[in-house]
């Protein structure tokens, strides 16, 4: 791949960057990235994604634009309510950038769909806000051998981690599987600090560009915690669990399963 | 007893797990993945854990619950 004249200036800030350069730069054309969700999290990563000129993202979504996403939703603007979010999304991409390419996936993943949707990506950014897709996307990834990195917001905290299927501690090593339902409130019960999803969302994009480069240290076998009124971030060391249902030394989860949508009627609860 | 409880020295009284839960005031146990000392226990391990003197502890909270809608 050659570089036109003009992205050598579009990208002249990471060009100049010696763990980037112009083969740096080159490989982020080259790469190809999943987001799954185009709301709080799936909004800043798919922005700045676009905006370092990763070659190729998907954006994953079956919603349409509601008002009570505008509040971190940045990729949506008020002309956007009742429109499909990965249009939505999209158009704003191609805006930053038209040197890419956004494929739209108006849908939900399920174990039925997931494996030929990630087949096309190199990394998979979770966005999601439900466990269903969260240990879905966990386990698909593991089944094909495909890097991808966790994060979920609540409230005023937000966590993160980066899975090398087969290699790093993944989601399940963690927590298993999906807690009982009504055992954990959602954002819309809990509510969630719009910019979390600008913190996170931003970190996975992070992840990403490090994974597309081949530089710096991925967030694998760690757990990272943030806290917006302490201001804190720890970087929690976890470590693959033998027992671990899917990557461990007796694996009972051997294929892609839907795990059920919780039945929310949590009154009142936090972390 | 002095122990570790998300990398924070704290004091406890609890010598139970589930005491102690209650002490950091985790409103159930659903809510957590719990590591004791670097290994994640079991939910089944839950009522027979005791906190012994310089145990670390670690929180790991379900983070993202909503219905299906991203």
């Amino acid at each position: 791949m050659e570089l036109t004249d003009t992205q050598i200036e579009r990208y002249s800030r990471h060009i100049i960057l010696e763990e980037v350069g112009l083969a740096g730069q080159e490989r982020l054309l080259s790469a190809r990235v999943l987001i799954v969700g185009a709301g709080g999290l799936g909004s800043p990563a798919a922005l700045y994604l676009a905006a370092a000129g990763i070659g190729t993202i998907g954006i994953v979504d079956a919603d349409t634009v509601d008002i009570t996403n505008l509040q971190r939703q940045i990729a949506h603007r008020t002309a956007d309510l009742g429109r499909e979010k990965v249009i939505s999304a999209a158009e704003k991409m191609s805006a930053i950038n038209p040197d890419i390419t956004v494929n739209t996936h108006r849908l939900f993943l399920q174990a039925d769909n997931i494996a030929e949707v990630i087949d096309g990506y190199d990394f998979v950014i979770d966005g999601t806000d439900n466990f269903a897709a969260k240990f879905l996307i966990n386990d698909a990834c593991h089944f094909s051998r495909k890097a991808y990195v966790h994060a979920g917001i609540l409230r005023f905290d937000g966590q993160m981690m980066t899975v090398l299927p087969g290699e790093t501690a993944c989601l399940r090593c963690i927590f298993g599987g999906p807690p009982p339902p009504g055992a954990v409130p959602s954002c819309s019960q809990a509510g969630v600090l719009g910019v979390l999803g600008g913190v996170l969302g931003t970190l996975q994009a992070t992840e990403a560009v490090k994974h597309a480069l081949g530089q710096g240290t991925l967030l694998t076998n760690a757990l990272l915690k943030y806290n917006a009124l302490d201001l804190s971030f720890r970087k929690v060391p976890v470590r693959r669990n033998p027992i671990c249902p899917l990557c461990g030394d007796a694996p009972t989860i051997t294929d892609l399963h839907d795990e059920a949508l919780p039945v929310c009627d949590l009154k009142e609860a936090r972390p | 007893m002095n122990v570790t409880v998300n990398g924070k020295a704290t004091e406890t009284e609890a010598i139970a797990l589930g005491a102690f839960l209650t002490e950091q005031r985790v409103k159930s146990p659903d809510q957590v993945s719990i590591e004791l000392n670097g290994r994640i226990l079991r939910r089944e391990e839950f009522d027979s854990t005791t906190i012994s003197e310089g145990d670390q502890i670690e929180f790991f909270y379900f983070m993202g619950g909503g219905r299906g809608a991203y």
